[in-house]
């Protein structure tokens, strides 16, 4: 039987028995290794995790050191999701043949990417991943930028963001397009559980952590990372960024069960508008000028627009 | 859940992809992840069957892609279980990046390769250029000739790449369609002794065993990279050809069929002799026994291992000849062929060395006729005769229009 944790508070939380070490290469303030954390907290059971090429796994597995006291693998950039499914055929494989060294273990198989890794290079392998119905997770570590190569955009760079490749400059804005809405394409694909997680919502995340755990089948999760580096924010802000993206409903939180049925999940008491998420941000700094005032009221309504479609899906119930 | 075994007659009529399949049936593979390829394809097609009806227990993975497919197998390997796949061609370019990972993670994964021409022209017949582009990527390579070698070798490739001191994953190749396709007599073992020979699985830094959770697939910049290569570079040089000996020595033990490092034929006393891989080696055996006739002494030496290359072997085996020519089914892209390049290798520091030279033949299928190899005997028995190399270094046998030499 799986063995989800019981967490009622943060201090509790906090000194909970870690599987991904503290010691790890990542930026200070980074949010990676806090959902990593809350992840991996939702269970005592066994894992088997990956990780694709990206911040996550060159902070974390420098040869002769890990962070991980958990079974892990990285093989490339885009096939860290593949890994674990070879990995969970393997393990479902032994058990029908009767090798297992722990038969009576019921491990969880959890793949992170970052959104470079999964929206764009890694997108055919999760697909093929989620289709064929494995028994993982892929969790999105959604910082909206390639990080671990400087901050170059990836189809999950939002409008107006100032990157290495989509720079603002005098005569452009940053980045021309919207990030694509990864969660809607994966829960099309049919699959039990997909949802949008953030890390300040603990709570909210290990449900669904733990939701994803107990569904058989394959389960998408997409976190936002608030990343200080390239969201250019003082490292001690990033739960405060985290607070912005969920309360301006940039980064609404809500589920997809079974391809089709739309829960949200948080609903802010106080909307902030969204202009406050994005002056908290260096990469947005360029927004201001009176000539792009007009991208600002344009993010406020696209975010109004996906608000109100999400709250008509879930009360549709289709 | 369990499975049946299959009566086999002593003798079946297979092609090389069905002896190829039987072969992973009798070995019992845990996870096969694969997508399909021209002209391989029906290797994973007879295993699905297999697993359909009941001959095999185990999970199969149609993956979206070649590179998925190699991923699937890395992940089934680091978990620790036995791991087989197929392809051809593009579908192995694909997977090119993936090759260099599994062997750089030291995980055993048999991959059988049926040869086949790269784009472009798009063409799906047989040729070497997809075995020559993994030929540095850390894997084992065995090429088979015939069905039957097909067959045997997918033992021998499990038996050394999952031996504990190898912990390298092995291709077997054979030609597309003149292999794959082509039916012949196979000589089979019964799926007990199949099985045995190969052993059950035993696990190595499995990702499975949760009492010792292990980190596969790590970082490494300058401080550590070299020696990580260099150590496996180590292994493929020194550990590996000596077990494949061993393997080769038991599998005669069994079978009675005698498989060598290198397979030379009629090289004590030649004059002249063709080095080449694949089908192209009966015919060249064919021709010599027919060139032997005329006065010509003449022999073939047949690569078996591509990687590790044998050395030594061919030196020895080539040391008292006279001329010699390599003969590679690849597009050498502005160089010498690979096979030209290896065997000047094994041969400069010889105190004597024949005289080397190059052909390349059979691009996308191309038939390499008796007739050619003939052509080719007389001219290096004329560079004999003659004392010296008459003829340009590379030739190109069998294209039409101009006749294109160089060097």
């Amino acid at each position: 039987m799986s063995e989800m944790k019981k967490i009622k508070n943060l201090k509790e939380f906090s000194t909970s028995a870690d599987r991904f070490e503290g010691a790890n290469l990542l930026c200070p303030g980074c949010a990676h290794s806090i959902i990593v954390r809350e992840v991996l907290n939702a269970t005592n059971d066994d894992l088997v995790l990956s990780a694709s090429t990206g911040c996550l796994e060159v902070c974390t597995a420098v040869y002769p050191y890990t962070s991980w006291d958990a079974s892990w693998i990285h093989i490339g950039f885009e096939n860290g999701s593949t890994a674990v499914a070879g990995a969970e055929a393997m393990h479902k494989a032994l058990k029908n043949k009767g090798r297992l060294k722990q038969p009576e273990r019921n491990p969880k198989f959890i793949s992170f990417a970052g959104d470079g890794a999964s929206y764009d290079i890694g997108f055919q392998w999760i697909s093929g991943c989620m289709e064929r119905g494995h028994n993982i997770m892929h969790v999105v570590l959604d910082n909206e930028v390639y990080a671990n190569t400087g901050g170059q955009r990836s189809s999950s760079t939002p409008i107006g963001g100032s990157n290495t490749t989509t720079p603002a400059g005098r005569v452009s804005y940053g980045e021309k397009r919207n990030k694509k809405d990864m969660v809607a394409i994966m829960a099309s694909h049919g699959i039990p559980y997909s949802a949008q997680v953030a890390p300040n919502k603990w709570k909210d995340m290990v449900k669904k952590i733990q939701h994803g755990m107990a569904v058989d089948g394959p389960v998408f999760i997409n976190a936002v990372s608030p990343c200080t580096t390239e969201w250019k924010f003082d490292p001690k802000d990033t739960m405060m960024l985290t607070d912005l993206s969920t309360d301006s409903l940039v980064f609404p939180l809500y589920e997809i069960i079974d391809g089709h049925e739309l829960n949200i999940t948080y609903r802010p008491k106080n909307v902030v508008p969204v202009e406050e998420y994005l002056a908290a941000q260096g990469r947005f700094k360029h927004l201001f000028k009176d000539e792009y005032k007009y991208l600002i009221k344009e993010w406020q309504e696209r975010v109004d627009a996906n608000w109100a479609y999400l709250n008509r899906r879930e009360e549709a119930r289709v | 859940m369990a499975f049946d075994k299959m009566e086999l007659r002593d003798i079946e009529v297979w092609d090389g992809n069905f002896a190829a399949a039987q072969a992973l049936r009798q070995c019992q593979i845990d996870v096969v992840a694969a997508y399909p390829i021209t002209p391989s394809t029906p290797i994973v097609e007879g295993y699905a069957k297999f697993l359909a009806d009941g001959y095999v227990e185990g999970e199969f993975v149609m993956v979206e892609s070649e590179h998925a497919a190699m991923s699937g197998c890395i992940g089934a390997a680091a978990a620790g279980g036995r791991v087989a796949t197929a392809t051809s061609s593009q579908g192995f370019a694909l997977m090119v990046e993936t090759l260099y990972q599994a062997s750089g993670m030291r995980l055993p994964i048999v991959l059988n390769v049926v040869n086949r021409a790269l784009a472009a022209p798009l063409n799906v017949n047989g040729d070497h250029s997809d075995m020559y582009l993994g030929r540095d990527s850390g894997w084992i390579q065995l090429d088979a000739y015939c069905p039957q070698d097909a067959y045997d070798l997918n033992f021998i490739a499990f038996r050394v790449s999952e031996d504990h001191d190898v912990r390298l994953p092995c291709m077997v190749h054979q030609d597309g369609f003149m292999t794959s396709h082509t039916a012949q007599g196979v000589k089979t073992l019964t799926d007990d002794e199949g099985y045995n020979f190969v052993g059950d699985f035993k696990p190595m830094n499995d990702m499975l065993d949760f009492e010792h959770p292990v980190t596969h697939g790590v970082q490494t910049e300058e401080d550590w990279h070299f020696e990580h290569k260099a150590r496996q570079h180590n292994d493929l040089m020194t550990k590996v050809m000596p077990k494949i000996q061993a393997a080769f020595d038991d599998f005669e033990k069994l079978s009675g069929r005698k498989y060598n490092i290198v397979e030379n034929y009629d090289m004590d006393d030649a004059d002249v002799a063709v080095v080449c891989m694949g089908t192209s080696v009966e015919t060249a055996r064919e021709v010599a026994t027919e060139m032997r006739a005329k006065g010509i002494k003449a022999g073939v030496v047949g690569i078996r291992v591509i990687r590790p290359f044998p050395f030594m072997q061919i030196a020895e085996a080539l040391k008292g000849v006279k001329a010699v020519a390599t003969l590679d089914r690849s597009a050498p892209g502005g160089t010498v062929g690979m096979l030209f390049n290896e065997i000047a290798g094994c041969l400069y520091n010889l105190d004597t060395r024949p005289m080397l030279s190059g052909k390349i033949y059979g691009l996308g299928g191309r038939d390499l006729t008796k007739k050619h190899l003939v052509d080719l005997y007389t001219e290096l028995q004329a560079n004999v005769d003659a004392g010296k190399i008459t003829t340009p270094l590379q030739q190109f046998i069998g294209v039409r229009g101009p006749k294109l030499s160089f060097l």
